[in-house]
Formats: structure tokens, sequence, C-alpha cells
């Protein structure tokens, strides 16, 4: 069976400061994988290697079995789900427009499938139904960020890319949206890789945690691995309070 | 006092004034609209031809404007066409600085979060990047139609119509009250076309939350 990310040894620069050093990774369908580690040690740039925002210096990425460097990569992109801390929806849009955006991108949705999709996107991430004609500077930070994650999964992609999503919503609507996310994903079976730099999240959240150091892979495995058998100092210092 | 009386006596001269101003403006707000957002568009994709571009323009701006319409008399003669050239011209600046501007200063994690949802060139301009520059380049768009408007008063100089005949008449007459009555004039169509413009920027950047 194809992996559903898959990378052999690549490297990634920005210009001539190298921020990824030689990383495999192979990334099963379904699997839930946390990136975790401190500021600038490269976790989005690993990430954005996926849909081909970043791409590699050196070695490979496939993902769903196709090689990015021969792909067609905006195609591919639609397929991939994609949400950053933040939300970053797009202000002149309503949340509907937001929400049908990627779908729209490929052909011209009648109003009532638009309807249908804001309204079972919205139900899915929670919201009410009213929001649909809002426009972003009239929602909440939570709000924003479900609104993001419903526009990263509203193509029914297979892969979801999530950049640090919840890092700017305030502590108790983070703990609701990890819930809901862990219940989406068990419901779906669609394949998450999640970044993050809070140890917490990443345990509550990771079939597998991968933690990163200085652009390379430092130590990954299940929350008891690295929990019994913590790699170094700077494992057990990151996992420290759990 | 004198004013509103001359105002009144000779409205109709005032209107054919007053309409034959804004038609010409309009003209000319349309030409330096459409080019000046096309260029402005196709110089924030290349950033070499943008210093260029925009050298050019802002030397064009320092011309006189009396001596432009002297410049482009032998090349396309006296009156009304002569006039919308030289508008268009000098009204390109502002539309094209706020387009570029606009188009060059959106948000680059939007950007590219558009990106990585797989929006393609064509999309990400016209889908993405200048419905978010709108507001900047309504900005520019507003400068523009006011310079026209005050511009074409000296159009009439170049036996263009518009409400610099009327002030043209009152020099070359001695009317003081006459050249003052088609200033005013200009001055207001100039600030109403501010006005609802402004307006029609706010209803953007409420509707965009930039308030």
């Amino acid at each position: 069976m194809n992996k559903a990310i898959e990378m052999r040894n690549v490297s990634a620069a920005y210009g001539d400061n190298e921020v990824l050093r030689q990383i495999s990774l192979a990334v099963d369908m379904g699997e839930f994988l946390v990136i975790i580690g401190p500021s600038g040690c490269g976790k989005t740039t690993l990430l954005k290697l996926i849909n081909g925002l970043v791409v590699p210096t050196k070695g490979e990425v496939f993902v769903a079995g196709e090689r990015l460097s021969d792909c067609d990569l905006t195609a591919l992109r639609r397929k991939i789900g994609y949400a950053v801390q933040g939300a970053k929806l797009f202000p002149h849009l309503t949340v509907e427009d937001n929400i049908c955006y990627v779908p729209c991108l490929e052909r011209k949705m009648t109003k009532e499938e638009k309807q249908a999709l804001t309204e079972k996107m919205l139900a899915m991430t929670e919201l009410s139904p009213e929001l649909a004609s809002r426009f972003p500077s009239q929602l909440s930070g939570g709000q924003k960020q479900r609104v993001g994650i419903a526009r990263a999964m509203a193509a029914q992609p297979d892969i979801l890319l999530m950049d640090e999503p919840f890092g700017a919503v305030d502590e108790i609507t983070r703990r609701t949206l990890q819930e809901e996310l862990s219940v989406l994903q068990k419901k779906t079976g669609i394949t998450i890789v999640f970044i993050t730099h809070d140890i917490e999240e990443a345990f509550n959240l990771g079939s597998r945690i991968l933690i990163m150091k200085d652009g390379v892979i430092w130590q990954e495995g299940k929350k008891e691995e690295l929990l019994h058998a913590p790699r170094d100092g700077f494992v057990r210092q990151l996992i420290g309070g759990m | 006092m004198q004013l509103l009386q001359i105002l009144w006596d000779r409205r109709e001269f005032f209107l054919i004034c007053l309409l034959e101003h804004i038609r010409i403006s309009l003209t000319a707000v349309v030409c330096a609209g459409v080019l000046g957002i096309l260029l402005g568009a196709l110089i924030s994709r290349h950033e070499k031809l943008a210093g260029v571009v925009l050298g050019v323009i802002n030397v064009i701006y320092t011309i006189p404007s009396i001596s432009l319409l002297g410049f482009l008399i032998p090349f396309t003669g006296i009156g009304n066409r002569t006039a919308v050239i030289a508008l268009t011209v000098y009204g390109l600046l502002p539309i094209v600085r706020n387009t570029y501007t606009g188009l060059t200063n959106v948000d680059a994690s939007i950007l590219e979060v558009a990106e990585g949802l797989g929006t393609d060139g064509r999309q990400m301009m016209l889908g993405i990047r200048f419905p978010l520059a709108l507001p900047v380049i309504i900005g520019g768009f507003r400068n523009m139609v006011v310079m026209i408007i005050a511009m074409g008063g000296i159009a009439s100089f170049i036996g263009a119509g518009g409400l610099g005949a009327a002030i043209y008449r009152g020099i070359t007459t001695y009317n003081m009250t006459l050249t003052a009555a088609g200033s005013v004039l200009i001055a207001l169509l100039a600030l109403f076309s501010d006005w609802l413009l402004a307006r029609a920027q706010k209803a953007v950047n409420r509707r965009y939350g930039i308030e």
C-alpha cells in the first residue's frame, strides 16, 4: 500500500541557511502525526515540503504515491487540506465563501451546493449555521479557527496539514478544538500532520510524535515510548511536565 | 451674493459647462482608471519594470499641465480629445502607484495559505490579490478623480469645453464673479465626487473589517 506521505533524505534551505537536513519520514494513511520542537527547528518548513510551498534542495517528497517534483502542484494542493495558526481566513469573503473556497477553485458551484456544503462543514466544526453569511472580522478567535479547519476539509482531502492551528486561541477553546479534531479524525480516517510547540497538545492528539531539533528528527515514537525512553536531556526537558 | 446671482442668471450656460466638464472628466477617469489599474497590475508582477514605469510617470507628472497641453496640440490638435489625453496622462500617477502598492503589500501569509490551498495564478490575482488591494486602489482612484476634475479647468485654454470656459471667459473680460463662479463649481464637483468615492471606500473597508 502506498504511504500517505514519504520523504527520502530531504534537505531544505532558505538561501545559504540550511533549515532541514537529511529528513526521512513515512506517514501511513489514517495516521495522526504530531511534530513538535522549539521555534526555528524547521517544523513549519517540514510541513510546507508536503504541499510544495517549500521545494527541497536535496531528496524527494512523495504524497499519495506521487513525486512532488513532477506532478501538478496546484491540483495536488487542492487534495491536501491546509490550516494554519490564526486561521488566515480571506477577509473579503463570507464564511460560506471561505469554506467553499477550495471546491470553487475546481468548478463553479451552484448556490444550493454551496449552502449544503457550508451547512455540513459548519455542523462538523460545531458552529452555528447562522455564521455562514458573516465576514471573518465578525468572528471570535475560536470561530475563525474552526472555519479555518472547515475550509481545509471542505474538499474532503485525504491529508490534512495543520500548522499550530490552535496556537492563537484561549486554553478552554483549545481543549475543545483538540477533542473535536480527535473525534473528527477517527470518524473520517483522514491522515493528519499537525505541528505544535505544546507537548501536552502533542500527547493528546498524536498517534505518533516526532520531536525535531536543529533541522533534524531528534526522536520519534508513541507517547509511551517517549516517556519511557527519552533520547537525552533535551527530550526529557521537553516532556518534563508530563 | 453676486456669485449666486450670476449662477442663476446664466444657469443655462453654467449647466452646459458643468455637463461638458463632467463628460470630459468622466472620459479621462475611465481611460486613466482602466489603463492605470492594468499598468499597476502589470508592474506588480515585474519588479524591474516597476521602477522604470513609476519613474517615467513621475517625470510626466512634473511637466506643468499647461505645457503638456501645448505639447499635445501638434499631434492631436485642439479641443476635447487633447484635453482627455492630457487629463488621462496626469491621472495615471496616483492610480498606478496605488494599484502597485496595494497589490504588492497584500498580507504574505494570506497569499501563502491561498497558494497552499491550490489557487492558480489567475485565481490568485483576481480572487485574492486584487480584492485585498481594493481599499488602497480606491484611495488612488479618489485622488485621481479629484485631480482630473480640478485640472479639467485648464482644458479650455486649448479650446476644450467645461467649467474652465467660464473661468477663461471671466479672466478675458475682467469679470471676476464669472471666474469665481466657475471655480466654485469645479471645487464643488470635485468635493462631491470625492465624498461619493469616500462612501464607497468606507463600505469596502467595513466589509473587510478595517474601520
